[in-house]
């Protein structure tokens, strides 16, 4: 299958006019000796049918799906209203290129400026920008914007920061001259704020920690803030369940001075991890320093209101290497399905399904916690994830959870060596009670 | 449509109490003492309240203020604005890859890592490269990516360098990318013929230099023809050759990067392999490497063994991760169906006919507009206002003039040695009627410009905006709407 839209006699006319003998006559520029004149080690084409059965035969061979899963860890899996992808299928936001000509993409601009205002209303900060790859890479921008700021070199990160998260900050900082220092947590679960009092100084930049936690775990956004702000550093809060923010006093208003995260709970599927939304918000003394794009509104020549990117001298077709980020391309449409998810759930829905994921998951706590054996690892206070310890090695609970079925949740040795046989259990608005009583049941069978 | 039909904010249309979506009642008992001693809202203060036929009418009427590919020709330069085939939409969101979980074990997502594993073999095939890694979002990603890695290879030979060398008629990105990397920038200034000045590179070209990103074809849509000498010079001094393939889509199946003496290049599957742009992303930057570079790729890497996939995590010499997880992994579904949609003579065949219409637009608008530049064009063209500015006519004007003629402008401005750039890449699958209609509407234009200047300098005259204030934006933001007082 090709999707070429010109004949063959167009063709043979289209190369005479531009004067060329044959279509390799159009390559002379490319020196004969490194042509490639074979052809290409691929497949061969495949008609539409055949695309289908091939890609359906390797999509069978996911056999995650017919488990009943309560995986979270910053990838959570909730009710996607029907518009959602009703309304994001439309080419017309899915073919555009970035926004370049305001007068021919106010729709694409309208809704970005809707979504940076969602993103402020619930971070309950100044602006937001158009969106960054994910959490993770959000998570690195908000250091080097907190670094840029405070011409400080050390960062303080939360060990209860999702660990691939923290590898992508380290990744990002280790050529800038930046330093990370990791604050461990208490038996709450919450950031240790005897080890951030020694570790702040003078050098610090920012106290980054995410709320809540990677245990699942809310933390106290005013003393941590307090506490940066205290050595005037910057307290930089990173939500990785974006639908917390719906329940919990807004990380803003606790004092938090950039807030990043990631927004894939807001309509975008599980997708094996993307692509997903990165956000951020922060108090609009920073905003030159915000890195991404940013829409603002104005008027057309006539008065009328209309959006156009802006403020774009902080970025880098205009900056080159002094831009405040190399982003270019951004996730806008996952802002968009976010949007059309935010606006349709509401005022009300969107806490609605904040509330009931905390009732789930504090029902499924005390389900679990009542297993014999099975103890919760932490005592803070907890939103749709919490920390499960078992009397058995883990790897093997979870395989014999996984024969019956279950996924029961994700095992936090690896990357918390000395943290015991724990692991992660996430529980959303679409597990239910039955399903959860079944999670109980299974692994009291499975300790027994 | 109704052209002064105004869409309000849906902030403006909210009204308390009216809601789009309702979930089943809780079914465990509702516990009072929920979240205690934790800080909770009340309620999300002016957060959108409206009905389900409101929100389908905002984002439908949204929808219809923008122009896509979908509705015509997009000759953005350097974007490869192409058609976006649908099934690749509806693979995509197949249901064994939406509901599959990131950090689910490897053994139930068998089909996911094919998947992963499968493109980054095509990709290795196109370019000629050894290995591909699929982690990063987008091409900026992968530059960043890409010098990161080449700063590990050095890093482990001793020294890690201090320069980056980025020719003059580069991408912004670049220079962006290799200064997080933690290099400084030195330009490279172009010859007249476009291209990378050989005697120059070779100055610049010193033991201090980690490496030269090269886009090939260049922002000017011309080939570096020296390449294999260029990549000689680099490689002498003991630097690496990344290339930006932001343009790829020139190359496909005639001649592999690989082969012409690069180390190191991301891929945008979002240009070349028809992912849609999305109104700004999601995109894709895959990194190609040579096998030297294969000990710093990002963790983890897929290995597979008897048909089955595992992640590999112990890979010592490792950059680190880029980002989470596996990629924009959707985007990767996308254009693996799209070369298997293709095939080998289907791969070919993008790149020869983005480089025959390039040409048709080239040859039919030569005369017509300027051409600062005329060495041969592979996939896109780039002119100039240097013309049309005797009438009093920019670039800017004769863009917002092509939209009343219901096509979208190539890109302007850029890159920043043409003044006044009209940069344009009308991509594979245009059909001539499209080509001859833009040709057409350029070529009115350029009458205009000389009777009748004021109409394209107050263009465009269909949309539902006239030109906007950007000044005023910049000076006076405003980044959200707020509640009147």
């Amino acid at each position: 299958m090709s999707y070429i839209s010109i004949s063959d006699k167009d063709k043979k006319e289209m190369l005479a006019r531009t004067g060329a003998a044959s279509v390799d006559d159009l390559f002379c520029c490319i020196p004969e000796a490194v042509r490639f004149k074979k052809p290409l080690d691929l497949p061969a084409a495949k008609s539409e049918l055949e695309l289908v059965r091939a890609i359906g035969a390797v999509g069978g061979k996911n056999t995650y799906g017919g488990h009943l899963s309560f995986l979270g860890g910053g990838a959570y899996d909730h009710f996607i209203p029907t518009v959602v992808d009703y309304l994001s299928s439309r080419g017309e936001f899915v073919s555009p290129y970035t926004p370049y000509q305001p007068e021919v993409s106010q729709g694409t601009l309208q809704l970005v400026f809707e979504f940076q205002t969602l993103i402020c209303q619930l971070t309950g900060l100044d602006i937001a920008n158009d969106s960054l790859y994910d959490g993770s890479t959000g998570a690195a921008e908000g250091v080097l914007m907190a670094h840029r700021i405070t011409n400080r070199n050390k960062v303080l990160l939360a060990r209860s920061l999702h660990p691939q998260y923290r590898e992508v900050v380290r990744t990002y900082i280790k050529n800038l001259g930046i330093e990370a220092v990791e604050i461990g947590f208490g038996p709450d679960g919450r950031l240790d704020p005897a080890e951030l009092g020694r570790a702040l100084d003078d050098k610090t930049a920012a106290v980054v920690y995410q709320s809540p936690n990677f245990f699942g775990v809310v933390e106290d956004v005013k003393a941590l803030s307090d506490a940066a702000h205290g050595a005037k550093a910057l307290s930089v809060a990173v939500v990785a369940e974006a639908l917390s923010l719906a329940l919990l006093e807004s990380p803003g208003k606790l004092g938090a001075d950039i807030v990043t995260g990631e927004a894939q709970s807001f309509g975008i599927p599980v997708s094996f991890g993307g692509p997903y939304l990165g956000f951020m918000a922060c108090k609009k003394e920073f905003l030159r320093q915000m890195p991404g794009r940013i829409t603002g509104q104005t008027v057309d020549k006539d008065g009328r209101r209309g959006f156009v990117l802006t403020l774009s001298t902080r970025e880098q077709h205009i900056r080159r290497e002094r831009a405040t980020s190399n982003i270019c391309t951004n996730q806008a449409l996952c802002a968009l399905r976010a949007t059309i998810f935010m606006e349709t759930l509401g005022k009300q829905g969107l806490r609605e399904m904040a509330w009931q994921n905390a009732q789930k998951a504090a029902y499924a706590a005390d389900k679990l916690g009542a297993v014999r054996g099975v103890k919760m690892k932490f005592a803070g206070p907890v939103f749709n994830e919490f920390v499960v310890e078992v009397p058995k090695p883990w790897a093997s609970v979870d395989a014999a959870l996984r024969g019956q079925g279950i996924v029961a949740g994700y095992g936090l040795a690896a990357e918390y060596p000395g943290i015991g046989d724990a692991a992660v259990v996430c529980v959303t608005e679409l597990r239910t009670k039955d399903e959860v009583d079944r999670l109980a049941r299974t692994l009291e069978e499975v300790l027994s | 449509m109704i052209k002064e039909i105004r869409e309000p904010l849906i902030f403006e249309i909210s009204e308390s109490g009216k809601r789009a979506s309702e979930l089943p009642t809780l079914d465990v008992p509702a516990r009072k003492d929920l979240l205690a001693g934790v800080p909770l809202r009340r309620e999300i203060e002016d957060f959108p309240e409206v009905s389900e036929t409101e929100i389908t009418r905002h984002f439908t009427r949204l929808s219809q203020k923008n122009y896509c590919v979908d509705m015509g020709i997009y000759p953005l330069g350097s974007c490869t604005m192409k058609y976006n085939p649908k099934i690749n939409e509806r693979l995509a969101a197949h249901p064994a890859f939406v509901a599959s979980h990131p950090l689910a074990p490897a053994d139930l997502v068998q089909g996911s890592l094919e998947v992963l594993k499968k493109l980054e073999g095509c990709l290795c095939e196109i370019a000629g490269m050894d290995a591909f890694t699929l982690q990063p979002a987008a091409g900026a990603h992968g530059e960043l990516t890409g010098m990161m890695l080449i700063r590990a290879a050095l890093e482990a030979r001793g020294d890690a360098r201090k320069y980056v060398l980025i020719p003059d008629s580069a991408h912004g990105t670049n220079p962006s990318s290799a200064h997080i990397c933690g290099y400084a920038v030195k330009e490279v200034k172009s010859n007249e013929k476009g291209t990378i000045d050989l005697l120059a590179l070779e100055q610049e070209m010193t033991g201090e230099v980690a490496a030269l990103m090269v886009t090939n074809p260049n922002t000017l849509g011309v080939f570096e023809s020296d390449i294999c000498r260029i990549a000689e010079i680099v490689h002498a001094k003991g630097g690496f050759v990344y290339m930006d393939g932001a343009n790829m889509n020139a190359l496909t199946g005639i001649v592999r990067p690989g082969d012409m003496g690069i180390d190191v290049m991301h891929i945008n599957l979002h240009k070349t392999f028809s992912t849609p742009h999305g109104g700004g992303g999601p995109g894709s930057g895959p990194v190609g490497i040579m096998k030297e570079l294969v000990p710093f790729l990002p963790v983890p890497l897929i290995a597979e063994k008897d048909g089955r996939y595992a992640l590999d995590f112990d890979r010592p010499a490792s950059i680190g991760r880029v980002r989470a997880y596996f990629g924009n992994f959707a985007v990767i579904v996308r254009a693996l169906c799209y070369i298997l949609t293709l095939g080998p003579k289907g791969i070919r065949e993008i790149a020869e006919f983005a480089v025959l219409n390039a040409n048709y637009i080239r040859k039919s608008l030569e005369g017509v507009y300027d051409l600062k530049y005329t060495t041969a064009s592979m996939h896109e063209c780039v002119f100039s206002d240097k013309i049309q500015k005797a009438f009093g006519v920019t670039n800017l004007d004769i863009s917002k003039r092509l939209i009343d003629y219901g096509m979208h402008p190539p890109t302007m401005s850029f890159p920043l040695i043409v003044h006044g750039a009209l940069m344009i890449e009308p991509t594979e699958t245009e059909s001539r009627r499209d080509l001859d209609m833009f040709i057409d509407a350029m070529k009115a234009i350029a009458t205009e410009a000389k009777e009748n200047p004021d109409i394209l300098r107050s263009a465009p005259h269909v949309t539902y905006v006239s030109r906007l204030d950007e000044v005023a934006a910049a000076k006076f933001p405003i980044l959200r709407w707020e509640k009147k007082a």
